[in-house]
């Protein structure tokens, strides 16, 4: 019998042309859909640099009055902005995070399986998705009618807004803490509540803590949920709890489409400022998670 | 040891043990602040539908259904019909989604199959990003850059499609002419940046899931990596990627200011991509300052209903749709 010369061997690591070609070709579309997120990404965070940073200065953070939309970009500032949007997230995320956290401890370590632990876990996964506008008209309509606008009535919706990823974020991180630890504890007689202010919590610490900065650094940006809540001013509004108040979500909002250079300018300013604080947020989440996990293994 | 405690060990932890038949007040007050937490999650959602309905009713008592869904929207005359801003909000989210869906699943398979571990985090600090750049940041830019840079665009598409059947319905000239560049299709496009983030970082946990096993025995039996995707990876995460899509779906008919910024503020209905629209997010948000007069505000508060329903609708599909699939897969594996 004779062999045929010119039968090539087969080779099973190297497929066929058309079948590589769509196999590259699968990979340049996802490296491509990857660029087409990168391409609009750059785009505003170098407009938002470049027209944001000539207008940032020591006056424009810290000047208590907010000019009227006429005046040149040279006037004051909006430091009255970057304090109302400070004062109102630091308060909602100091209603929020101990909330948010007992809630997880209810769901992870008391709830279990029961059914209204499932409910509940459920239920914040629900109000994760509530949009943020929704939160800004239930505060209106539970608080504002009643006690008026102001910089709390802020924190409130924005606290509304942070509770549900609080609570998923460090149910998620709670779940991972070891039984072990859990039952090493109890071994010694530890209460519940003991075992799980000073070895659940601590353990799992690093985890919420970034889950909850997250939180806040989304937050920090919400302009929504502050349009019925805070209204907007053009000063400083030293008490948090009555008067209207201002932000720098809602001043960039009032002042984009306004005709005059020196408030565009200045919405700018205000964009690149509230930019830097939801990214140094997220950073500092970045490098707990880091600072933890090293610990944790 | 000689004096050890006997614990039922069937008992669970915590509970009244053997040590002493009563839990300490401290011990039990925690749990019932712990309790009292996650039940405040449960009591806000029921607020929120109860206290807002509250407020809404005159506007379902003097508009009725039939007014609550005309299109007629004329605050100065009484007219309260949402109509045009559902259309508004519907199909901004649904060209978001579109457009969000490919190149989220196309980056959540660069990210599991494609590029090396210590080459993804990067990539993932990158779409992370997007996420933290404000909404309002986005309708910032989206107004005063996108817009007029994009608008000699649409120009282009709208002269060449004109005419075309359903691609000039879609993307051609309106009365001949008329192209705009805050549109549905700029708001469809910003919402789709807004929500790639969430879309992608989810269909990344599902895709995470597949087998390895199942991957490896597709290359053993010589397929190429697409192919590999096609038939290991596809098959097993296909409706948990869809929730995820639907959970996307959620954000942007939620999704505010941007949307306010970008897309007209014209409460119209038409086929027309390219011309100014309105959604029911940015018209409360637009118009909730000088809605003093009682059915006014109740209209747009109860459009904040009508939204609250509709993203919960969507967001338990979504559920429903991931619950399925992990079902499926727990069942096979």
């Amino acid at each position: 019998m004779a062999v045929a010369s010119d039968q090539q061997p087969v080779d099973l690591r190297d497929p066929a042309g058309w079948r590589r070609a769509k196999n590259r070709l699968a990979t340049g579309g996802m490296w491509f859909a990857f660029l087409c997120l990168l391409v609009p990404l750059g785009f505003v965070l170098v407009t938002v640099i470049a027209k944001g940073a000539g207008i940032i200065s020591w006056q424009f953070l810290t000047s208590s009055t907010i000019p009227p939309s006429v005046l040149p970009a040279s006037f004051d500032g909006m430091g009255a902005a970057v304090v109302g949007t400070l004062e109102i997230t630091g308060v909602a995320a100091v209603i929020a995070i101990p909330l948010g956290i007992l809630g997880a401890v209810y769901l992870n370590e008391y709830g279990g399986n029961r059914p209204l632990a499932r409910l509940l876990s459920f239920l914040s996964d629900v109000m994760t998705g509530v949009p943020s506008i929704v939160m800004g008209l239930f505060i209106f309509t539970i608080y504002v009618l009643h006690f008026g606008y102001s910089g709390f009535a802020g924190s409130l919706s924005l606290a509304c807004l942070m509770l549900p990823i609080v609570i998923r974020s460090s149910y998620e991180m709670l779940r991972l803490v070891p039984d072990d630890l859990r039952q090493g504890s109890y071994a010694l007689g530890a209460t519940k509540a003991r075992v799980t202010v000073t070895v659940v919590l601590p353990t799992a610490i690093g985890g919420i803590v970034s889950g909850a900065l997250l939180a806040v650094a989304r937050a920090a940006g919400e302009t929504a949920p502050l349009l019925f809540t805070i209204l907007t001013v053009e000063a400083t509004n030293p008490n948090l709890f009555s008067g209207a108040d201002t932000a720098l979500s809602t001043q960039i909002f009032v002042n984009a489409t306004q005709p005059y250079t020196g408030a565009v300018a200045r919405a700018w300013g205000s964009a690149l400022t509230l930019i830097a604080i939801a990214f140094i947020l997220m950073i500092v989440a970045r490098l707990v998670t880091a600072r933890f996990n090293r610990y944790s293994r | 040891m000689s004096a050890t405690v006997q614990a039922d060990p069937a008992t669970p932890a915590g509970s009244a043990s053997g040590l002493t038949t009563r839990r300490p007040l401290g011990d039990r007050a925690f749990q019932v602040i712990a309790l009292v937490s996650g039940l405040l999650v449960l009591v806000i959602l029921v607020l929120i539908a109860v206290i807002m309905s509250q407020q809404s009713t005159s506007w379902f008592t003097t508009e009725g259904w039939s007014g609550i869904f005309s299109t007629d929207w004329d605050p100065a005359h009484n007219k309260f019909g949402a109509m045009s801003f559902v259309y508004g909000t519907v199909i901004a989210s649904a060209i978001a989604v579109i457009i969000a869906f490919p190149v989220s699943v196309s980056v959540a398979l660069l990210l599991t199959e494609v590029v090396p571990r210590r080459w993804s985090q990067p990539i993932v600090y990158v779409v992370d990003l997007l996420a933290v750049v404000p909404s309002v940041v986005w309708g910032l830019w989206g107004f005063l850059v996108f817009i007029p840079w994009v608008q000699p665009i649409y120009a282009h598409v709208a002269s060449a499609v004109n005419g075309i059947w359903i691609l000039g319905n879609l993307f051609g000239f309106l009365n001949g002419n008329f192209v705009s560049g805050a549109s549905f299709f700029t708001a469809g496009l910003i919402l789709a940046v807004m929500i790639t983030p969430i879309v992608t970082s989810l269909s990344r946990e599902v895709i995470a899931t597949v087998p390895t096993t199942d991957k490896e025995g597709a290359y053993a039996l010589g397929a190429t990596r697409w192919e590999m995707i096609r038939g290991a990876v596809w098959p097993h995460s296909q409706s948990g990627v869809v929730g995820a899509t639907l959970l996307g779906l959620g954000r942007a008919m939620g999704e505010t200011i941007a949307v306010a910024l970008v897309m007209g503020s014209s409460p119209t209905i038409s086929s027309h991509l390219f011309t100014p629209g309105y959604a029911m997010a940015g018209v409360i948000a637009n118009q909730f300052g000088e809605a003093t007069v009682g059915v006014f505000r109740a209209a747009l508060i109860g459009m904040g209903v009508l939204l609250f329903l509709l993203t919960i609708i969507v967001n338990l599909t979504a559920r429903a749709v991931v619950e399925r699939n992990v079902r499926r897969i727990r069942g096979t594996a």
